[in-house]
């Protein structure tokens, strides 16, 4: 029973926010005690650990190319590419930014766009533009609440789109964590089980940002005929 | 034969140039202390078979103390918008067919290595064939752009630097989970949940499954950090060896269902809170709030996901 008290040493940490890696120490080192090990084999058996799931840091050498590339105006491109779908409504809109967020993060290029990146000077303002042009005029509230929508929409394509990803750090974590339980899988075979949770989240998130345009659209003065 | 240990020495030498070119980073006021991590984290890819295990878990411990203590910074490297701006409309959809190399190679090479088992290992087909796109890849973009060699090395110094400690957290993670494993922490909270859901009950595992990942990760912000918890405690005893699950889809769309719990938490900040304030919301949960509506039917999914797909 005691060996639960490493969970709960996570649990803990997390919530209060202490320095992450200080806290996966602590759960280890408590865990092995608690466990019946002494110091020595406890660090020894997270250090065979660690050597072993060593891949799962191998991701990282995906960085100088995107570095080049981010040097040499791929952001740029990439918003480029977003200022293009202007002219459509904010549900339209969102939905094709969605699409391109949920594309770039399946072929890993997760930090091309991001809420600095392009939420905050361009998916938010196009995003209001457009709420604006349906809408007539917009109160703050709803101003609020079609900014909310553009984070939100960059949160949602991210997260559902880069596990398809082969090599994102969920997918080498699970397959690590696997590892140390004698399973072993190829990243190939997890990373295409995130596909039909894509699909899903764009088509669900799709729908919802229809709703939006069609409230939009009610709220529109009658024009007078 | 071409195995992991070729892509570990790839990493290495990258993680030794990081730390190399860190240390001459005057802008960086931890530079020494930075670039002993990336050193520390060099060392374990070159040489961590050699250096037993007791030498791997000192290793670790310097790896903590450095990020633990405060150690880690990072300089101030961006180029001019400006400079950024010209070259992208020089450049142009360039850009996009050097980055497609890497997937496309990984994908290719996973199906193609598989051919050729005297030449390459095939179990680690994909993050071998990975490690040769980015190679491809590096040397078409300095030749495609007219790039110095050095150039992807200092930027992904930059890059690596702002993701700093957190670099290491996921194999942290997966390490911890080893020591779960060695503990039996995934039989004592099997027994416990087993008790919980009623004997038999598949489709009560699976939701035990989905909606603890969800909370757990609401609870710490992370569903990495949920992740190794959740599948120690249901999804391995229960849901992979006792109901027979496929263990690939269990944990690629258990994972996903912990992704639904992040979108719905103020504990992660940095992609809830941060852009409410960056966007200057009045409302600090109106992002959260926005998504809570896409989150929770899309658990449901997951969910139901989980138990067509794996329970053939």
């Amino acid at each position: 029973m005691w060996v639960l008290l490493g969970i709960a040493i996570i649990v803990a940490g997390f919530l209060l926010r202490f320095h992450p890696l200080l806290v996966i120490l602590a759960s280890a080192i408590v865990t092995g005690i608690a466990a019946g090990l002494d110091l020595l084999t406890i660090l020894a058996a997270f250090g065979k650990a660690f050597n072993e799931a060593r891949y799962v840091s191998i991701i990282w050498i995906v960085l100088p190319v995107v570095g080049l590339l981010e040097a040499y105006g791929l952001q740029e491109r990439a918003r480029g590419l977003i200022a293009k779908m202007r002219g459509a409504t904010v549900g339209q809109f969102l939905t094709g930014y969605m699409l391109l967020r949920q594309g770039l993060a399946a072929v890993g290029l997760t930090s091309v766009a991001g809420h600095a990146q392009t939420v905050r000077p361009l998916v938010a303002p196009i995003a209001e533009a457009a709420a604006e042009a349906q809408a007539g005029t917009l109160d703050d509230d709803r101003r609020e609440e079609v900014k909310a929508w553009a984070a939100a929409t960059d949160n949602i394509g991210l997260f559902f789109g880069e596990d398809i990803f082969l090599a994102i750090g969920s997918i080498l974590l699970i397959k690590g964590l696997l590892e140390q339980y004698g399973i072993s899988l190829e990243p190939l075979h997890l990373s295409v089980w995130a596909i039909p949770t894509a699909i899903a989240a764009f088509l669900i998130h799709g729908f919802r940002l229809w709703r939006l345009d069609r409230r939009l659209r009610r709220s529109a003065p009658e024009d007078p005929a | 034969m071409i195995t992991l240990h070729w892509v570990y020495a790839v990493a290495g030498a990258m993680f030794a140039a990081f730390a190399l070119l860190g240390a001459g980073d005057r802008t960086n006021p931890r530079r020494w202390t930075t670039s002993a991590f990336w050193a520390l984290l060099a060392l374990s890819m070159w040489g961590g078979d050699r250096l037993g295990d007791l030498g791997n878990g000192v290793l670790l411990l310097g790896l903590v103390a450095l990020a633990g203590l405060g150690g880690m910074g990072r300089g101030q490297s961006a180029l001019p918008d400006a400079l950024r701006r010209d070259r992208a409309d020089r450049m142009g959809n360039r850009l996009f067919v050097i980055a497609l190399i890497i997937p496309a190679t990984a994908l290719i090479g996973t199906f193609v290595f598989k051919q050729a088992p005297d030449w390459v290992d095939g179990k680690q087909a994909t993050l071998i064939a990975l490690a040769l796109g980015v190679l491809i890849a590096s040397v078409v973009g300095c030749l495609w752009l007219r790039a110095s060699p050095l150039e992807p090395l200092q930027q992904g110094r930059r890059l690596m630097d702002s993701v700093g400690w957190a670099a290491i957290l996921p194999q942290m993670l997966a390490s911890l989970g080893a020591v779960f494993a060695l503990a039996g922490v995934g039989d004592v909270v099997g027994q416990i949940v087993s008790m919980a859901i009623p004997q038999g009950s598949l489709l009560g595992a699976v939701i035990a499954y989905g909606l603890g990942m969800a909370l757990f990760t609401m609870v710490m912000g992370n569903a990495f950090a949920a992740f190794p918890v959740m599948t120690a405690a249901i999804g391995l005893p229960l849901l992979i060896r006792t109901y027979d699950g496929d263990p690939a889809v269990v944990c690629a769309i258990g994972m996903l269902a912990g992704f639904c719990g992040t979108l719905m938490t103020p504990m992660a900040a940095n992609f809830n809170l941060v852009p409410a304030a960056l966007l200057d919301l009045r409302d600090k949960h109106g992002v959260i709030k926005r998504q809570v509506g896409t989150a929770v039917p899309l658990l449901v999914v997951n969910i139901l996901l989980i138990y067509w797909l794996a329970f053939p």
